[in-house]
C-alpha cells in the first residue's frame, strides 16, 4: 500500500496533465492554474523541513567536531540575523536597513566572488584539457581556441574573417550537435516521464 | 449602458463612416467565427480586401462592448455611431484578426472588451486608405466564441505520444518474451561499483550532489535513480554517503530514496539520516558548503548527476584538487563540456535517463530504452529526406510536417 | 623530471596567480580594446529603439548578484535608452536575490530621468518557479502578482490599465544568468508567441546561438562583450561594459597562451617518447 498509492497517484496526476495539454478549454486551463499553485505550496510547505535539516546538521557538526565550530555558529547566526532582519516588510525595502546592508555588502560581494573563481577554474581545466591527444580533442582544441580569440582584438582584416568563423561554428556545427542532445534529451524525457507515470520506473522512491 | 449614454441617437447604419468621406470600397464578407484552440474567449475575423488593396494603409476592427448581464440585454447593430468601439487594427496585406480577451473586469471596473463564452458579438470592419481616407464599413457579422475540447494544432505531440507508448509495450512484451535487446556499453554507468569500491577500500565517505535542479526534473529523477543503486552499494559495504541537497522538496525525496535503498540491501541499522541534509536553495552558497565538505571530509567519490548550471565546474575542479575519483550526468548541453574537462566519466544527456535500465538489465526499462531509439531513428530519416527534398526539390512539406505548435 | 613533465604537472594554484596577475595589470595601467559590434546584439539594441513614447517593453531581472557583473552593465543600458525615448517599462525577477539588486538599479536610473513607479515602470518582483510564472503572466500579469514589489495593486498603477498580458508589450527582454531564459523560449516564445531577446553571460552564450537562427529569439547580448558592445551603439562612454573589456581581454588571452604552452609540452613528450 506504501507504494502503491503513491503510484496512483503519480498516474492520476500525470495522465490529468498530458490531457490538460490537449484540451484548451477553460476548464482546462483552471485545472493547469490549480495544478501549478499546488507545486508552489508543496514548496512552501517543504521548506519547514529544510529549515529543520540545515538547524539540525549544522549543530551536530558543532557538537562533534570542534574545528568546524566555528563555521556552524556563522551559519547559525546569519541565519537568524536575516530573519530578524526581514521580519517588516520595510526593513526589506529601505536602502539603510539591516536587511539592504547585508544584502550590499556580504551577500553581493561573496556571490560575485564565487561566480570570479569560474575563471579561475577554467583556465586550469583548460590547461589540463585542452590537448592533442587525439584527432577529435585537435578538433575540440582549435575550435575552443578560435571561439575565445573572438575577445581577443585582432588586426583587421583577421578580426573580422574571425568573427564570421566564430559565428558559423556557433550556427552551424554548434547547433547541430546540440540539437541532436536535445532530441536525444527530449526523446528519453519523454520515455523516463512515461516509465514513472506507468509505474514501471519507481527506482526514484527507493524501490527496484 | 453607461458608454453610450452620451453618443448620438442616430443609427449607426445611417451614418457614413464617422463622418470621413468613403472614398476606397470597403472591405467584403466579414465572417466572425469561434477562434480554434482557445479557451473560448477569443473570435477570429477573417475578410475579403478591398478591391483597391494597394491603397489599403490598415484594417480597422470594431465591435459592440460587452456588458454583464445584469445591465441589461446585449447590445444591438442599431445602437449609436459611438457605441462601436475599435479592439484591433491590421496591416492592409493582413485579412484576418483574432479578437481575444478573458477578464470581465478591469479592477473593479467592466472591460467592456471581454469576449463572453457562449455570447454573441457583432463586429464590423473598415479600410484606412494610404492618403487618410475611410471605407465604408462591412455589414455587421456575428460571432460566438466557444471553448474547446481538443488543441488540433499539438496533434503531432499527440501522434508521437502514442507512438512512443505504442513501441514502449511492443520492447516490454518483447524482453519479457526472452528477447535479447541490446544496450551498447556505457563507460560511467558501469564504472559506479569500482568508484564505490575504491571509497570503501580508502575508507572514505561518498559525496553524491543532485545538482541545482528541481524535484520536478527529469534528470533529477535520473539522477534518484542513480542515487539509489549507490545507496544500495554503500549499505552493503557500510560506506558513508553524504547528500546534501539543494532543494527542500528534493530533501524529502532523498531521503525517502537513501532509507528505502538501505532497507532493501537489508542493512537499514546502517541508514544515517542526517548524512542526507538541506545546505540552500541559492547556487553559490550550495557550492561554498559542497566544496567545503569535499575539502573537510575527504570524500573518495564524487558522484555529480542531475540538473547543474554555473557551479558545474567549481564543484568537479574542486573535487579534482581533492583527488577524488568522480562521475558526473547531466542533460544541461552547455555544462557537459565542463564535466567532461573535469571528471573521469561524464553521462551525456539521454545517458544519464538511461541509467536504471542499463544498471538493472530488467526487461520493463530496456524495452523503453529499445522504443526511444526506434523512434530517434525515425527522426534521423525525417530529418534526411526533409535535408533532400529542401535541397532538391526546394519544397518544405516534410517540415511543416513536424512544425511546432 | 623534464622541462615538458614539470610544465604538464604544473601545480594549479600557479595557473590562479599568473590568471590574477593578467585580470589586475588593466587595473594599473589603462588599457583601450576596440569593440566591434556583432549583428544579434544590433538587432536588440534596435527593437528597444522603437520602445518610444510610451510603448511597452517586458525587461526581466533573472539573475542574482553572482551574476551582476556581467548582466547589470546591459540592463542598466536598455533601460537608459527605453527612459531616455520615454518607453515604458514592465520588469519582473525570476530568480531568488533579483529584486533588492534590481530595485535599486531602477531606483537609481528612474530618479535619473524623472520616472514614476505605475506610470512610467511597474516592477512586479520575484516569485518562484520561472515555468509556471512565465505562464501565469501569458494569461496575466495580475496572476502571479496581483501586487507590484512595493505593494500597489496592480489594478491601481495607471500605466498597467489595458495591460493584460505579452500581447500588451512589444517584446521581452529577460537578462538571465540561470535555467529562467530556457523557460522564455519554451513558454513565453514558443506558447505566447511574444518577441524574445536574451542577455546572457559569456558562459552561457553559445547555448542560445542556435535559437536566434531558428528565429525564436530575434537578439542576443552575451557577457561582458555584449555589453560593451550595447554600450558602444547606445553612445554610453563610460559604461561598465566597456569597463570590463580590457579585463576579459587579458583573461582569455592568458587563457589562450596557457592552451598553447600544455600543447607544445605534450608534443615535446610525445616526440622524446617515440625517440625512445
Amino acid at each position: 500500500m506504501k507504494l502503491q498509492i503513491p503510484l496512483i497517484l503519480v498516474f492520476l496526476c500525470g495522465f490529468t496533465m498530458i490531457a490538460q495539454f490537449m484540451i484548451p478549454h477553460e476548464f482546462s486551463e483552471d485545472l493547469f492554474q490549480y495544478a501549478n499553485d499546488f507545486v508552489i505550496v508543496i514548496g512552501i510547505l517543504a521548506l519547514p523541513i529544510g529549515i529543520y535539516s540545515l538547524m539540525s546538521s549544522t549543530v551536530r557538526k558543532a557538537r562533534r567536531n570542534p574545528n568546524e565550530r566555528l563555521f556552524s555558529i556563522v551559519t547559525i547566526f546569519g541565519f537568524v540575523i536575516m530573519i530578524i532582519a526581514g521580519l517588516k516588510a520595510d526593513w526589506f525595502y529601505s536602502p539603510t536597513s539591516l536587511s539592504s546592508r547585508f544584502f550590499d555588502y556580504i551577500l553581493i560581494p561573496a556571490q560575485a566572488t564565487l561566480f570570479s573563481l569560474l575563471a579561475f577554474y577554467i583556465a586550469s581545466a583548460a590547461y589540463r584539457a585542452f590537448r592533442a591527444r587525439t584527432a577529435l580533442a585537435a578538433v575540440l582544441l582549435i575550435t575552443a581556441f578560435v571561439i575565445m580569440l573572438r575577445l581577443i582584438p585582432l588586426p583587421e582584416p583577421v578580426s573580422t574573417w574571425n568573427n564570421t568563423f566564430v559565428r558559423w561554428i556557433l550556427e552551424v556545427p554548434n547547433m547541430a550537435a546540440k540539437r541532436a542532445i536535445l532530441i536525444g534529451v527530449a526523446l528519453g524525457g519523454i520515455t523516463y516521464s512515461m516509465k514513472i507515470l506507468l509505474g514501471i520506473e519507481r527506482s526514484y522512491m527507493g524501490g527496484d | 449602458m453607461a458608454i453610450c449614454a452620451s453618443a448620438q441617437d442616430q443609427p449607426a447604419a445611417q451614418r457614413g463612416s464617422l463622418g470621413f468621406k468613403a472614398l476606397l470600397p470597403p472591405p467584403s464578407a466579414l465572417t466572425a467565427t469561434d477562434n480554434p484552440n482557445d479557451s473560448g474567449h477569443g473570435i477570429l475575423l477573417t475578410w475579403e480586401p478591398s478591391p483597391h488593396f494597394d491603397r489599403v494603409l490598415t484594417y480597422e476592427i470594431f465591435r459592440l462592448p460587452w456588458s454583464p448581464p445584469s445591465e441589461g440585454p446585449p447590445l444591438t447593430a442599431d445602437v449609436p455611431e459611438s457605441c462601436w468601439i475599435q479592439v484591433g487594427q491590421v496591416p492592409g496585406t493582413e485579412t484576418d484578426y483574432v479578437d481575444a480577451d478573458d477578464e470581465p473586469t478591469l479592477g473593479q471596473r467592466v472591460n467592456p472588451n471581454f469576449v463572453p463564452r457562449n455570447g454573441e458579438l457583432l463586429y464590423r470592419v473598415r479600410a484606412l486608405a494610404n492618403d487618410g481616407s475611410y471605407s465604408a464599413f462591412t455589414p455587421v457579422a456575428v460571432g460566438v466564441a466557444r471553448g474547446d475540447w481538443f488543441h488540433t494544432q499539438r496533434v503531432n505531440v499527440l501522434f508521437i505520444t502514442l507512438l512512443l507508448g505504442g513501441l514502449m509495450v511492443y520492447f516490454i512484451r518483447s524482453a519479457q518474451r526472452g528477447g535479447k535487446l541490446f544496450i551498447r556499453p556505457i563507460p560511467g554507468l558501469s564504472r559506479i561499483d569500482e568508484a564505490i569500491g575504491r571509497a570503501t577500500e580508502m575508507g572514505r565517505p561518498i559525496l553524491f550532489v543532485l545538482g541545482t535542479g528541481t524535484g520536478g526534473d527529469i534528470a533529477t529523477l535520473a539522477g534518484y535513480t542513480i542515487l539509489a543503486r549507490v545507496a544500495r552499494k554503500t549499505a552493503e559495504y557500510q560506506t558513508p554517503l553524504l547528500v546534501p541537497v539543494y532543494d527542500p522538496v528534493m530533501l524529502v525525496m532523498a531521503q525517502e530514496t537513501v532509507k528505502e535503498a538501505y532497507m532493501a540491501a537489508g542493512r537499514p541499522d546502517v541508514y544515517q539520516p542526517q548524512n542526507v541534509f538541506y545546505v540552500s536553495a541559492m547556487q553559490f552558497p550550495y557550492v561554498a558548503a559542497v566544496n567545503g565538505i569535499m575539502i573537510r571530509e575527504k570524500t573518495a567519490t564524487n558522484f555529480y548527476m542531475g540538473v547543474f548550471h554555473a557551479e558545474s565546474l567549481l564543484l568537479a575542479e574542486a573535487g579534482s584538487s581533492t583527488g577524488a575519483i568522480q562521475m558526473s550526468g547531466t542533460d544541461q548541453v552547455a555544462q557537459i563540456p565542463f564535466f567532461v574537462a573535469a571528471t573521469d566519466y561524464t553521462l551525456i544527456g539521454e545517458e544519464l535517463y538511461a541509467a536504471s535500465a542499463y544498471l538493472s538489465q530488467d526487461p520493463k526499462l530496456v524495452g523503453p530504452l529499445k522504443a526511444q531509439d526506434m523512434v530517434k531513428a525515425a527522426i534521423l530519416i525525417l530529418a534526411t529526406l526533409g535535408l533532400l527534398e529542401a535541397t532538391i526539390l526546394r519544397t518544405g512539406w516534410i517540415s511543416s510536417l513536424i512544425a511546432p505548435y | 623530471m623534464a622541462w615538458y613533465d614539470r610544465l604538464l604537472a604544473l601545480d594549479r594554484r600557479w595557473i590562479y596567480v599568473i590568471l590574477a596577475i593578467a585580470v589586475i595589470i588593466p587595473a594599473i595601467f589603462e588599457m583601450h580594446v576596440s569593440v566591434s559590434t556583432s549583428t544579434e546584439v544590433k538587432a536588440v539594441h534596435s527593437f528597444v529603439g522603437e520602445i518610444r513614447d510610451g510603448k511597452l517593453l517586458f525587461l526581466a531581472f533573472d539573475y542574482d548578484p553572482s551574476t551582476m557583473a556581467e548582466l547589470h552593465p546591459m540592463t542598466e543600458a536598455i533601460m537608459h535608452q527605453v527612459f531616455k525615448q520615454d518607453g515604458r517599462l514592465i520588469m519582473s525577477s525570476l530568480s531568488q536575490f533579483g529584486p533588492p539588486m534590481a530595485n535599486q538599479l531602477i531606483t537609481r536610473i528612474a530618479g535619473e530621468y524623472g520616472k514614476e513607479s505605475g506610470k512610467d515602470f511597474v516592477f512586479l518582483g520575484y516569485k518562484p518557479y520561472p515555468a509556471i510564472t512565465i505562464l501565469a503572466m501569458g494569461t496575466d500579469f495580475r496572476v502571479p502578482f496581483p501586487l507590484d514589489y512595493y505593494n500597489v495593486p496592480l489594478d491601481e498603477s495607471p500605466m498597467m490599465e489595458g495591460v493584460h498580458n505579452f500581447d500588451d508589450v512589444e517584446g521581452v527582454v529577460s537578462m538571465c544568468g540561470g535555467n529562467a531564459a530556457d523557460m522564455w523560449i519554451t513558454y513565453g516564445n514558443a506558447k505566447y508567441g511574444v518577441p524574445l531577446a536574451l542577455g546572457v553571460t559569456g558562459v552561457m552564450a553559445s547555448d542560445y546561438y542556435p535559437y536566434l537562427q531558428s528565429k525564436q529569439l530575434f537578439g542576443l547580448i552575451p557577457g561582458i562583450k555584449g555589453a560593451a558592445e550595447y554600450e558602444q551603439l547606445s553612445d554610453i562612454k563610460d559604461g561598465e561594459g566597456l569597463r570590463g573589456i580590457p579585463y576579459q581581454t587579458t583573461s582569455h588571452a592568458v587563457v589562450l597562451i596557457f592552451i598553447v604552452v600544455t600543447n607544445i609540452a605534450f608534443f615535446a613528450k610525445r616526440s622524446a617518447a617515440h625517440r625512445i
